[in-house]
């Protein structure tokens, strides 16, 4: 295959792709050995592609690190958490998460159990389906993790809030209580509003899967 | 799902995956630890989208933000740092389709340049060596060249050349074909050939030391 110096320049940007067939490859190299001019080109392209490509040529201005670290830090304060920075589409996501494993929950229950589980499903109003969380074999709470009233620790599993609730695990009152405290007030109105589903459905004996 | 159980208990898992599974699992303290190895190629990716300074660290930071609060969204078959850019893209991307009119854009994006561009042929180039780059001057030189670039231009080069996505991710975070990233990504790798090449003519890089003749064309 012989090729001139205009089908070399179309290609040549994916000649350093590696994106041409091995025939034009084998062509365009025999064309850079007997023409400059395409030989210039190619090297040129490649300096190009390699000065730019360096680390060297990407600058921020002065300060920039300080700052954005500390608008994290903010974040991280706040969200503690998890999930006051979370937008607010996930809000009436959670809550119709948890008032659907709290539905679960609540039919697994004896009714003498039923006033401590709806306290920690209350405490639960907040946390996102896709959270993940932590439990453990053998007992019934999941927990955030670093929760220091984990049992049985190796034999942890981490799953998300949604699954550990579609598999019948409360939340636990402790992890999960502190992180109810630093829910923002529109939060724990959504959560009582959630609270006030979850009232209704206890009473419904269609409600629920289990 | 013992998924981020599994990544932090495997000897092989790299400190980004390790870093990644702890923030997934609630220890926001670490979320800047595990992206300030990429805050200069996600405030660039901003910046060539915004070209401006002040809009680009804003776009950055938001970026980062959101980042953090979809963090367990991430699946570790994907690339962080493309993660990180795409959401950096979209954001920036938003941020000007809010500030400029819909029918500019429009406009602008359909004259996909698809004649043939002919490199200018130089007498007098030579390589410029990555060492130069340790000289602001030179990358002042080249920030420039590319500002000069053609918007659509640019935005392909920045996203492949300088953030190292791929062809396909450049193309999906830009919204546009793979067929046009390739388009523009040829012409904006040639227009910038040529105006590095014309830097030597024009003494852009005549003070610096390197070797006369090292490879003259």
């Amino acid at each position: 295959m012989v090729i001139n110096c205009e089908q070399v320049w179309h290609e040549i940007s994916n000649y350093l792709e590696g994106d041409v067939d091995a025939a034009l490859r084998a062509a365009m190299d025999e064309h850079f050995g007997t023409c400059k001019r395409c030989a210039s080109v190619l090297e040129g392209t490649r300096n190009v592609v390699r000065l730019y490509g360096d680390e060297r040529m990407i600058e921020v201005p002065a300060g920039f690190s300080r700052r954005l670290e500390k608008r994290l830090a903010q974040s991280a304060r706040v969200s503690s958490k998890p999930w006051s920075t979370w937008s607010a589409w996930l809000v009436p996501v959670a809550a119709l998460a948890l008032f659907v494993g709290g539905l679960r929950v609540a039919n697994s229950l004896t009714g003498e159990q039923r006033p401590v589980q709806s306290e920690h499903a209350q405490t639960g109003h907040n946390i996102p389906p896709e959270m993940l969380v932590v439990v453990s074999a053998g007992a019934k709470l999941f927990h955030a993790p670093g929760c220091g009233v984990i049992h049985n620790k190796d034999k942890e599993r981490t799953l998300t809030a949604k699954e550990a609730m579609q598999e019948g695990y409360v939340p636990c009152l402790r992890c999960m209580r502190k992180y109810m405290e630093t829910a923002t007030a529109g939060h724990a109105a959504l959560g009582a509003e959630a609270n006030a589903d979850l009232d209704a459905d206890d009473d419904d004996p269609q409600g629920g899967g289990r | 799902m013992a998924e981020a159980d599994t990544v932090l208990n495997n000897p092989g898992t790299t400190r980004e995956q390790d870093l990644i599974a702890r923030v997934q699992r609630g220890q926001n303290e670490l979320f800047y630890e595990l992206v300030k190895p990429y805050e200069r190629r996600v405030y660039a990716a901003a910046l060539a989208i915004l070209r401006n300074e002040t809009d680009a660290e804003d776009v950055a930071q938001e970026a980062m933000l959101k980042a953090f609060a979809n963090i367990r969204q991430f699946r570790a078959e994907a690339r962080f740092s493309t993660w990180l850019i795409q959401i950096t893209v979209n954001e920036a991307l938003m941020r000007r389709r809010r500030e400029r009119t819909v029918v500019m854009e429009g406009i602008d994006d359909r004259h996909d340049e698809e004649s043939e561009y002919a490199p200018r042929e130089f007498a007098d180039w030579r390589e410029i060596p990555s060492e130069a780059l340790e000289r602001k001057e030179v990358r002042q030189k080249l920030a420039e060249a590319l500002g000069t670039l053609d918007r659509k231009y640019r935005e392909v080069f920045v996203l492949r050349d300088m953030e190292q996505l791929n062809i396909q991710e450049t193309a999906e975070a830009l919204g546009i074909s793979v067929a046009s990233v390739k388009t523009r990504l040829l012409r904006a790798r040639l227009m910038l050939r040529d105006l590095l090449a014309g830097g030597w003519e024009q003494g852009w890089f005549s003070r610096l030391p390197f070797e006369k003749g090292s490879k003259p064309w």
